[in-house]
């Protein structure tokens, strides 16, 4: 029998499919994601079976963190820089251009419109004012007028005028009750009654009237 | 790494003595550093993504009117309260008498939504829903998602009245919840 040399190959396997898939699915993340926006609140919404998409844009979002501090942001940066412009006049705030300008670039706001200028003032760069931002005591909206959340809803709604305002509102899971009543007070005293509360996506309970129309639009959309 | 040297390459001709060996250099690239980014790069975009986007649920608050005659009325045999009281445990009633007061949890509320869905005539139907002080936003959200669930036209968020209060303090007390 003559014995079949096999020919000594390398043990070289060709790394080049991995690196593309690697990428492909590298590039795929890059594409598909949305970096978390760095907030001073931490709030983790409860589930709901809606499925509606929360609008991205012409929003005003007023976050109630678990130990009830609220906090405002806005998307819209115009908005935002006349939202300010109007509190700065009309609450006598006395904001510097600079600190207007660090206004439209902050995350969230929730100080007092006393120690508005104070924070304003600080660079958010600087890793030595971190806490300071973090440590916002939230706006002050607990009594039956909504305290000082109600001119930052009226404002925000002289600076949309004309357009639709998505009225947001993100809560944390063991945020009280009252905390959330005192928001929506505030609301209410500028005669807004319509809202739009942000929770995380939950399916519908199996055998529920909800399921079982969503079951027939399922069937009957196709 | 991912090629291992057998040696075996590029040692067969001979040149006489004195003629350097040009050494052969390989075209082939070693990939796995590439690899070892790639995948620390993916791991990294996993992490920091959110994936899942965010819901908008709708919630109607009514007007508050300053003369009671401008409120709807409701029927007594439509009614269905339903008040959130501390540690998630829920209490309801039915009709307008808060003393027929009874315990629930938010699993089994549902059931007692669905049965009295299914008695009360539809145009009747309204349900109140009363958030204490001592309940969470959480159980407020969760209340009216059940709403949703179980396809409720009419319902509202009112106030809680201190007849009920004291009657839900009542209950606390008698089944220990602190």
């Amino acid at each position: 029998m003559p014995s079949v040399k096999l020919k000594k190959h390398a043990p070289d396997n060709d790394m080049t499919p991995f690196v593309d898939i690697a990428f492909l699915i590298l590039s795929f993340f890059i594409m598909a994601t949305k970096f978390k926006p760095e907030e001073p609140v931490e709030v983790t919404t409860p589930n709901s079976v809606s499925s509606q998409a929360l609008p991205e844009k012409d929003a005003f979002m007023v976050s109630i963190d678990k130990d009830g501090r609220v906090f405002v942001s806005m998307d819209n940066p115009q908005a935002r820089q006349l939202l300010i412009s109007n509190l700065n006049t009309t609450r006598n705030l006395g904001l510097t251009p600079a600190e207007i300008k660090n206004f439209i670039n902050a995350p969230s706001v929730g100080v007092p419109f006393s120690q508005m200028k104070s924070l304003l003032s600080l660079d958010p760069e600087d890793e030595n004012n971190k806490n300071a931002i973090k440590a916002q005591p939230g706006i002050p909206c607990a009594d039956s007028t909504g305290g000082e959340l109600y001119y930052w809803v009226r404002d925000a709604l002289v600076a949309y005028s004309g357009k639709k305002l998505n009225l947001l509102i993100k809560s944390d899971n063991s945020t009280k009750y009252p905390a959330f009543k005192n928001v929506l007070n505030a609301f209410k005293k500028n005669d807004q009654n319509k809202f739009l509360l942000v929770t995380s996506p939950e399916d519908a309970p199996a055998g529920s009237a909800l399921f079982v129309t969503r079951q027939k639009q399922i069937s009957g959309g196709k | 790494m991912a090629s291992i040297d057998s040696g075996g390459d590029g040692g067969g001709h001979k040149k006489g003595p004195g003629v350097k060996k040009a050494k052969k250099m390989s075209t082939k690239v070693d990939m796995t550093p590439m690899v070892d980014l790639g995948f620390l790069l993916i791991t990294f975009f996993i992490f920091t993504s959110t994936m899942s986007q965010p819901t908008a649920m709708n919630l109607f608050m009514p007007k508050d009117v300053d003369k009671p005659e401008d409120q709807n009325k409701v029927k007594e045999s439509g009614a269905f309260t339903i008040m959130l009281g501390k540690d998630d445990v829920v209490y309801y009633y039915q009709g307008l008498d808060p003393t027929q007061i009874q315990t629930a949890t938010f699993k089994s509320i549902r059931e007692e939504i669905i049965r009295k869905k299914q008695s009360t005539n539809p145009e009747d139907l309204v349900m109140i829903i009363k958030p204490t002080e001592d309940a969470t936003y959480k159980n407020t959200v969760d209340i009216l998602d059940e709403m949703t669930i179980n396809e409720i036209k009419r319902y509202a968020m009112v106030d809680i009245s201190d007849t009920e209060m004291q009657l839900i303090r009542a209950t606390e007390a008698a089944a220990g919840i602190k």
